[in-house]
């Protein structure tokens, strides 16, 4: 890894030099009903718009790269049958400026299913190859718990990362187009002082997180405890409303859906995200369902996430982002659920989130 | 302009030719014609499919065991187990019941209509490995559109396997599928025993299980048959957990008895996680399981 220092100044340049493609960033799209900043990941064109010291987004940025809808193909139909022509909807590079560590994690986790797993997805791919991503390091939330995860820093998927030292960025530098496009802005080689900086700005951040999950051997006790009756006290708050999923950087499960044009002239074949929570995820023609009950599906939940994919890659699928928890209509959160499940022990009086 | 990122075409610059890791046959599917529907009973028709262009019909190969997604454009897209003999290639046979939106669909096309295939996908069952011993195949219900493929491949290399034992059962008499084949299994020196557990006027076999015929078949203690015996077993979710306990008792070993299994699926490759089973995919290291897998798969059966 290559590493540069920039005054802070420099940044507006940098984002002036790669504005001639199409830049996404957090931006501030409201207020909370606590009064707290929403942010989102939009299309920025004003440097002003980018609020790098944000929060989180309260969405992913996955509708870049795996949008909630899709279209997977198209059929024209004609006499003799038909023909089918597929487009993996993409049209330009996009930058993302300003993603944090979690997110970056998210993307290299879907990279192993989705991209190096047999059978690629090429819509996945197509988005993923043109992503030029430059990430930030983030001010730890209440509900952040990527550091249990491991996933609190990222070492590679992005093309830069920038940690703001105060007057200055410490710039790693990880890929030969993020180095081309420094060559357009002012940066220096790091000195001692500034190494010195950066370590004491990360030992901070790593003291503002409160949140923890127990991860020790939790894909086996998830196995021992398939039967514990703390699934059901989740289960029976959980509404099956499939939030979680929609708000989870991580979350790939679609569905697809077939329509035929209203001039019967085509047919068009679309995906869809969708939640394992919701009911009819597991049911198959005619009417069985594998997991009619909801505790069995927020169980399936959380075993495909710390215990399938640990399985398979050997890391959990989660990076603690901890926007479930947060945007949860029943205050189920990821930390209660797994300390429960080691402990067989039902959270009594729980107050709900961050003690609210 | 030269800080415009170039477009990456993630479809050039692919080394060979490799089903399994080409970004561009993702979507791709044979153009296939319904070129004979069967009637098998009031629910099920068995369709004969075959994929219009013969280089690739004479190409694609599948295991017994694996399964197809077929696709009606603008009407949806199913997996379905693949019921013909794998020396048949890209000439295939699907058993299909008309019980959802496409299998509904399905029903009602003539021979002649243009659907599209994609696949084989899946895990099959180890016929190579069970050469030169005996095979129990157990189906219940539909169950046995998937041991089609296999007894027809155990047909047509009838002097390679020792006994071939079938036992299949259904509900009641009209809902047996594959009847006008029974008797050529039986003369090509197959065992195949019918039961079924509501009879009509007409039948005069025996009432009850696939449980009840295997009961009797393993009564007799026989030790060689943890050496000298396979079994394939497919049907209901019900139906798993009794027989294979039964041959368990019997003493085959879980490595030695094949199950498949029934899950949704939108995808067949892996992504859509549909059918997971705990969080292992059935389409990719299904839907073939060996018992001990299935034992080994939380919530399987």
């Amino acid at each position: 890894m290559i590493f540069r220092i920039i005054n802070k100044p420099e940044l507006r340049e940098l984002f002036d030099v790669m504005a001639v493609n199409r830049i996404i960033g957090p931006v501030r799209k409201g207020t909370s009903h606590e009064g707290k900043p929403l942010y989102a990941f939009e299309p920025v064109t004003d440097f002003n718009d980018l609020k790098l010291e944000y929060t989180t987004t309260t969405r992913p940025a996955k509708r870049y790269f795996l949008p909630s809808h899709e279209t997977l193909c198209t059929f024209s139909v004609h006499e003799n049958g038909w023909d089918k022509s597929v487009d993996f909807n993409i049209h330009e590079p996009h930058v993302f400026f300003g993603m944090h560590a979690c997110d970056i994690n998210a993307l290299d986790k879907l990279d192993k299913v989705l991209l190096e797993s047999s059978f690629p997805t090429p819509y996945y791919a197509a988005k993923r190859k043109n992503m030029f991503i430059i990430g930030v390091e983030c001010d730890p939330q209440p509900f952040c718990f990527c550091r249990s995860m491991g996933t609190d820093s990222a070492f590679h998927g992005f093309d830069m990362f920038l940690t703001d030292l105060g007057d200055r960025y410490f710039v790693e530098v990880e890929s030969a187009a993020a180095y081309n496009f420094l060559k357009n802005i002012k940066t220096r080689e790091p000195e001692e002082k500034d190494h010195a900086r950066y370590m004491k700005v990360v030992a901070e951040k790593n003291r503002k997180y409160t949140a923890t999950v127990d991860t020790t051997d939790l894909a086996k006790i998830l196995d021992m405890e398939f039967q514990s009756d703390v699934w059901k006290y989740w289960g029976d708050k959980c509404l099956s409303c499939g939030t979680c999923a929609s708000v989870c950087p991580t979350c790939y499960c679609y569905g697809v859906e077939e329509s035929v044009d209203i001039d019967l002239k085509g047919a068009t074949k679309k995906k869809h995200l969708y939640s394992c929570n919701l009911i009819d995820f597991a049911e198959v023609a005619g009417g069985h369902n594998f997991r009619p009950e909801s505790h069995t599906r927020l169980k399936y939940r959380y075993y495909h996430k710390h215990r399938g994919f640990m399985e398979e890659f050997e890391e959990s699928l989660c990076v603690g982002c901890g926007r479930c928890s947060e945007a949860c209509l029943a205050r189920i959160t990821v930390p209660e659920v797994i300390a429960s499940v080691r402990s067989g022990v039902k959270p009594k009086g729980r107050s709900g989130r961050h003690g609210k | 302009m030269e800080n415009k990122l170039p477009l990456v075409d993630v479809l050039k610059g692919v080394p060979g030719y490799q089903r399994k890791s080409d970004l561009g046959s993702f979507e791709y599917s044979y153009k296939a014609e319904i070129t004979n529907v069967y009637p098998l009973t009031a629910n099920e028709k068995l369709y004969q499919i075959q994929i219009v262009d013969p280089e690739m019909r004479r190409r694609f190969t599948f295991r017994p065991g694996q399964f197809v997604m077929l696709e009606v454009p603008g009407v949806g897209e199913a997996p379905f187990s693949i019921s013909s003999s794998p020396i048949r290639h890209g000439d295939i046979e699907l058993c299909i019941r008309n019980v959802g939106n496409l299998t509904n669909f399905l029903s009602r096309v003539q021979r002649g209509v243009q659907v599209g295939i994609t696949g084989p996908f899946g895990t099959s069952f180890p016929l190579e490995e069970m050469m030169g011993q005996n095979i129990f195949l157990i189906a219940g219900g539909l169950g046995i559109a998937p041991l089609r493929s296999p007894v027809l491949s155990v047909l047509e290399n009838r002097s390679r396997y020792a006994n071939v034992d079938i036992i299949y059962g259904a509900r009641q008499p009209s809902e047996l599928l594959f009847t006008y084949q029974y008797d050529m299994w039986r003369k090509f020196d197959i065992s195949l025993d019918i039961i079924v557990e509501k009879p009509d006027k007409q039948w005069n076999g025996p009432v009850g299980l696939t449980t009840d015929i295997l009961r009797e078949k393993v009564a007799t203690p026989d030790s060689s048959l943890s050496k000298n015996t396979y079994a394939i077993v497919c049907g209901p979710p019900v139906m798993f957990k009794f027989v294979c306990n039964m041959l368990t008792e019997a003493g085959i070993p879980m490595q030695k008895m094949f199950v498949s299994l029934e899950r949704r699926m939108h995808c067949g490759r892996g992504k859509c996680c549909r059918c997971n089973v705990g969080s292992t995919y059935t389409c990719l290291k299904g839907p073939v399981f060996d018992y001990w897998s299935v034992m080994n798969l939380k919530e399987a059966i």
